[in-house]
């Protein structure tokens, strides 16, 4: 009894779950100028409206280009500043550790609205590297937060080891601290592109002529249901399952032996 | 290596982080908070961008619209996703609990605005449930289902369930199989025992994901801007047309303050309530 009512109701939640993705990924494939039932596919013609705009194509190669660089600053940027507090004894540690997570509790409108006055005020034009330092600020405390939490005592010691076999200070960092902790800072600079990849509103508010794709795909939106939008929806889908196997590969399995 | 080369090599490692969340952060937010005590066209400081709030109807209007949409979003959410997390953490087998969940929350890696905009696939008025219900006669015509207060609170329960159910799943497997051996040892019934066992133990968790889907819920433009459409604002989509349509940043800047405020009463209540639990 417990058993087939849990059945029905895990199937009934996968399939709203689903519901909108299939629709999408089904209708992707629809030959016809509308994206409405019946489906009538299958037809690649959407796909190769999608690869040949030149707008939505530019928008994923910044969209590519911000997620890399600014995922690389944030991890770089969170990586120094959790070694730093975790290794030595500063001042109102506590109070600045709380500094650099505090954006994480500030909603991205938020942060994008600050950013937008801030830059109109030092007249700064709006671009791909502002959208891009709107980026690293979200995503700062989360590399920040994930790698400081991996800093161990077991770490520490190795770290003295080096130091007392006349290793430098950049040494310690580059050749014993970094590697070990490459799963952390590999899950961070991950999740970080996830989150870069995926941002809207910062993206939205901060650029002007070059933007990146989700705010190309919010642009095609405006025209209404639109082919194209499905085709490119699907590839994104693509793209992301891609990666979040690749993590899973990458970051899980090498746990299990 | 003297205490004090020592601290200079710690300020170093924290000093570009620090600077940069100061730099891009604190000052940005204080440049807004400044913004916000002028009004457009007017001169000195003045709070008329915040007492717009009471007297324009249509300002007060989308806080409330905001925090019901939040509220009905957050409740419905928790209550779809326990027992479904609950299902993958009990019912399922062990082997299979992971590509369970992994398939939970694949739409989770699609594109915000595109998850958002695929629902409109789905309730548009020549979507698929229209065109369906319209086909095996249920409906004469199609009804109304996208740009209302339902399709945006179904885009944001689509994926707030996802996230639900991911942190209430961490929150089940962590508790000890012990707990429940005990309640059934001492008489309990299934019912009984998660009642009275399983649901106090997991309630801190799920007060935790829950402030996380008003939190992120609240402070969201998309989902409501592609399915709710104009015909009610949130706060958000406020927001947005005083930057946009308007120019306004002093009103955007005051209206961006008091969501801040309405999202740090529910952080205080969250964290007093969680206070209050553990002692």
């Amino acid at each position: 009894m417990v058993r087939s009512l849990s059945i029905l109701y895990a199937t009934l939640l996968y399939g709203f779950i689903f519901l909108p993705v299939a629709v999408l990924v089904l209708f992707s494939f629809q030959g016809t100028l509308f994206p409405i039932p019946p489906f009538n596919g299958p037809s690649l013609r959407w796909y190769a409206a999608v690869l040949s705009d030149a707008r939505l194509t530019a928008g994923l190669v910044n969209s590519i280009a911000v997620a890399v660089i600014t995922s690389a600053i944030a991890t770089l940027l969170g990586f120094l500043s959790a070694w730093g507090f975790a290794r030595f004894p500063l001042p109102a540690s506590g109070l600045l550790r709380g500094l650099i997570t505090l954006p994480l509790m500030v909603s991205y409108l938020i942060i994008g609205m600050g950013l937008l006055i801030f830059f109109n005020w030092i007249g700064l034009p709006k671009s791909l590297i502002t959208a891009g330092i709107g980026h690293v600020v979200i995503n700062l405390p989360l590399c920040f937060a994930i790698i400081y939490a991996q800093m161990g005592d077991h770490q520490a010691n190795i770290e003295r080891a080096a130091r007392d076999l006349g290793a430098a200070e950049w040494q310690v960092l580059t050749l014993i601290t970094a590697p070990m902790l490459w799963p952390a800072l590999f899950a961070a600079f991950f999740l970080s592109m996830t989150f870069s990849w995926d941002e809207f509103v910062i993206s939205f508010l901060l650029t002007r002529f070059e933007t990146t794709l989700p705010v190309e795909i919010w642009n095609l939106l405006r025209a209404g249901l639109n082919p194209k939008t499905n085709a490119v929806g699907a590839l994104v889908f693509g793209v992301s399952i891609v990666l979040a196997i690749i993590f899973e590969l990458v970051a899980f399995r090498k746990r299990s032996p | 290596m003297s205490a004090s080369t020592n601290n200079r090599i710690g300020w170093a490692s924290v000093t570009p982080a620090l600077a940069w969340t100061l730099v891009f952060f604190v000052v940005p937010f204080v440049a807004m908070a400044a913004a916000s005590l002028y009004t457009k066209g007017g001169d000195g400081l003045s709070l008329a961008n915040y007492l717009q709030f009471f007297y324009n109807p249509s300002y007060w209007r989308a806080l409330t619209n905001s925090l019901e949409v939040t509220a009905m979003v957050t409740v419905i959410s928790v209550l779809l996703a326990y027992p479904f997390a609950w299902i993958l953490a009990f019912i399922v087998p062990e082997r299979w609990q992971r590509l369970a969940l992994m398939l939970a929350v694949l739409p989770f890696w699609t594109s915000y605005v595109v998850r958002s905009y695929s629902w409109l696939l789905v309730l548009a008025e020549k979507g698929v449930i229209n065109s369906t219900l319209v086909n095996i006669g249920i409906l004469s015509e199609p009804i109304q289902l996208a740009n209302t207060r339902a399709a945006t609170v179904i885009g944001f329960v689509h994926f707030f369930v996802m996230l639900l159910t991911l942190t209430i799943f961490a929150n089940l497997k962590q508790l000890s199989p012990n707990y429940r051996k005990a309640a059934a040892d001492l008489g309990a019934s299934p019912l009984q025992s998660f009642v009275h066992v399983i649901l106090p133990l997991t309630l801190p968790g799920v007060m935790v994901g829950a402030f996380l889907t008003f939190v992120l819920a609240i402070g969201d433009y998309i989902t409501p801007q592609i399915l709710g459409g104009n015909n009610e604002l949130l706060l958000p989509q406020l927001i947005m047309i005083q930057i946009g349509r308007r120019g306004d940043f002093a009103s955007a800047s005051a209206l961006s303050i008091i969501l801040m405020a309405v999202v740090s009463i529910a952080y205080f209540a969250c964290a007093r309530w969680l206070k209050i639990e553990r002692a």
